[in-house]
């Protein structure tokens, strides 16, 4: 078990989890964002280090990722600004694969591991190819978080669920990053992972309100929200407005976990 | 040229790098491929169709002016007279034959020229496949007649504002388009790149090119050619015509364009879906490809080419945009043949390479990709020194 492993199933105990997704370097002041988001009580936060080509995402945080990328941001500018913020929560990093095989398989885990990340999500890295990285990340212990679709069959739902660690990242729709109508498959896709592990199940792709949020956690053990808040940040919100937006997200999970 | 492991790697080439929405649709093309392929009934309509509708075969022709002009015998696989005007056909009708085995009914696909895009529209109209291709807006804007030609062929063109704007971001929204409408649509994939089993199916496709030349060489006597030579975009001409001589004793030669050199300039990296050889900055953002050719503007390179050049067993050069329209001015004025900006570059290397490279007295294969007949107003624009 890794310690992320150890951190969200306590977590899980005490209350559904609300992960905010952030694109590094996005401004120059972007972990005043993060952190106003765990004030406003975020329990892990997802960092995305941009990719010139990133094929899991939409528009905005296609637009996100480019104005990063145009300030000169790398993975270890990232990294450097995260151990200096030295936030309490878990961090989890966002990347596609070739930022890291670039950067060196054991070596961005090791300064992942360095800079207090407790996770890493790569969408493009499906398990058939993921051993080299499990490998070393595992033993930087560095988490590898694995996404289940709605279209993964029971088999690979199955070997997933015992791959992932932290938590099995439930894609709510067929579809990349954006904000949506709906929660879309949330309700198949969770209960096909808590058919076969116990790991904690966080909901993403496509939540937008805080009725989705709800619904989706009243379902899951968590929710991860990205589109909806880096819109806001890229149409020039504060760190003050952002937390207002997460409170209520905040609140809504609260409202679902006394449901439960 | 042998197919690739179970889980598609040429050496360490290759592989599936996709997010796993889309992994149970690769894993049930490559059962449906591996299927298809040894289904006698399957490859006789593949066969059929390249025959009645494609062109196919396409000639061996002599080359005897430019031959006497470089001290060399050069033979021209005439994919230029293929259906569409190049060799995407033969890969496009494979595919597209596919899609209606699995019972798809629509096709996307990503094009740069538009060369892939018209010859998916055309194979999707022949077989009743509705059709959506990806186009880069800057490419859109540079092959304008193209965006004609397949919304004249019933397709919808979908220009591609993210990114560089160009063939790479065309693949991007391809694969992100493709995540939401997998189950009843195929990616149709215009090289031999992306996850697997894209590299090895459309290499499987296009091998026609290098089968069929091999024996219309021995109706000219030549039992192996010294050199077999082909222009590199994403590779698939360059592996079709290869895939007939790589148990031969020919030199294989990959002409990249120098703007787009990824043997050249690249280092291995993953990106669409594949591990492979690619153009990228220090930090493992993918760069942009510059050519006078757009479907040369790639910034990688097939895994299988990848695997070859690390073998030895191809080689890859690379010329410029310079020498490119004098080779086409070249081969039009002494053989009747004007060339795709694409295959000029193959041109362009024999130019170079005669005599020195190339030995004097040698046999040469050219593989000639495709027409020039879409790259006209361009040429002309460049010679009058418009652009
Ligand atoms: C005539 C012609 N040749 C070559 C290419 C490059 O593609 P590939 O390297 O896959 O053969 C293209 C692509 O548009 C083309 O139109």
């Amino acid at each position: 078990m890794t310690t992320l492993d150890t951190r969200l199933r306590d977590l899980r105990t005490r209350r559904k989890a609300l992960v905010p997704y952030f694109i590094g370097g996005l401004t120059a002041d972007w972990t005043t964002y993060v952190s106003a988001s765990i004030l406003a009580g975020a329990d892990v936060i997802e960092v995305g280090v941009p990719f010139s080509d990133p094929m899991m995402d939409g528009p905005v945080i296609q637009a996100g990722a480019l104005r990063a990328l145009s300030n000169n941001v790398t993975l270890e500018s990232i990294c450097h600004d995260l151990s200096v913020a030295a936030f309490e929560v878990p961090i989890v990093v966002m990347t596609y694969y070739n930022v890291l095989h670039h950067f060196g398989l054991e070596r961005s885990a090791e300064l992942l591991a360095q800079s207090g990340v407790a996770g890493v999500i790569v969408p493009d890295l499906a398990i058939e190819e993921s051993t080299p990285w499990h490998d070393v990340a595992t033993a930087a212990d560095v988490a590898t978080v694995l996404m289940v679709a709605p279209s993964s069959p029971a088999e690979r739902v199955q070997r997933i669920g015992e791959l992932s660690q932290g938590f099995v990242y439930a894609a709510a729709r067929m579809a990349v990053t954006g904000r949506a109508a709906d929660v879309g498959d949330a309700s198949r896709v969770v209960q096909a992972v808590r058919a076969t592990c116990d790991t904690p199940t966080y909901v993403g792709i496509g939540i937008t309100t805080a009725d989705h949020a709800r619904e989706a956690a009243t379902l899951s053990d968590g929710v991860i929200v990205g589109s909806a808040l880096v819109q806001r940040i890229l149409d020039g919100a504060s760190a003050q407005e952002l937390e207002g937006a997460i409170s209520t997200f905040r609140r809504a999970l609260d409202g679902a976990s006394s449901e439960a | 040229m042998g197919p690739p492991d179970a889980g598609g790697h040429f050496g360490s080439f290759g592989g599936r790098f996709v997010p796993e929405a889309l992994m149970p649709a690769c894993l049930e093309l490559d059962a449906a491929f591996r299927d298809a392929w040894a289904d006698p009934d399957f490859v006789a309509e593949y066969h059929r169709t390249l025959r009645e509708f494609g062109g196919r075969p396409t000639p061996v022709t002599y080359l005897g002016r430019l031959s006497e002009r470089l001290g060399l015998s050069v033979y021209a696989k005439r994919e230029d007279l293929a259906h569409t005007g190049s060799h995407k056909i033969n890969n496009v009708v494979g595919q597209a034959l596919l899609t209606k085995r699995m019972g798809k009914t629509r096709v996307i696909a990503e094009t740069g020229a538009g060369q892939h895009g018209v010859a998916t529209a055309t194979a999707a109209a022949r077989l009743g496949l509705a059709c959506s291709v990806y186009m880069g807006e800057v490419d859109t804007v540079r092959q304008a007649l193209n965006v004609f030609r397949m919304e004249l062929l019933g397709a919808t063109v979908v220009p591609v504002t993210s990114g560089s704007r160009t063939l790479k971001d065309a693949v991007n929204e391809a694969l992100r388009e493709w995540v939401t409408c997998v189950a009843d649509t195929h990616y149709c994939i215009g090289s031999v790149m992306g996850p697997h089993p894209f590299p090895w199916m459309v290499r499987e496709f296009q091998s026609v090119i290098g089968v069929e030349a091999a024996n219309q060489l021995r109706d000219f006597g030549v039992t192996t050619p010294d050199f077999v030579v082909a222009c590199v975009g994403g590779g698939s001409n360059a592996a079709g015509v290869f895939a007939g001589f790589a148990d031969s004793s020919a030199q294989l030669i990959g002409v990249e364009a120098a703007g787009g050199s990824a043997v050249g300039l690249g280092v291995p990296g993953v990106l669409h879906g594949m591990r492979s050889l690619l153009l990228q900055d220090d930090h493992g953002q993918i760069e942009e490809a510059y050519s006078i050719s757009a479907g040369l503007d790639y910034p990688g390179i097939g895994p299988e080419h990848a695997y070859l050049a690390d073998q030895g067993r191809a080689r890859y050069v690379a010329v410029g945009d310079d020498v490119v329209i004098e080779a086409l001015q070249v081969l039009s004025e002494l053989e009747g043949i004007i060339p795709a900006l694409e295959t000029a570059h193959a041109v362009a290397w024999l130019l170079r390479a005669a005599g020195d490279e190339i030995p004097a007295g040698s046999t040469v294969l050219l593989n000639l990709s495709g027409r020039g007949d879409k790259d006209v107003a361009q040429v002309r624009s460049i010679l009058r020194g418009e652009s």
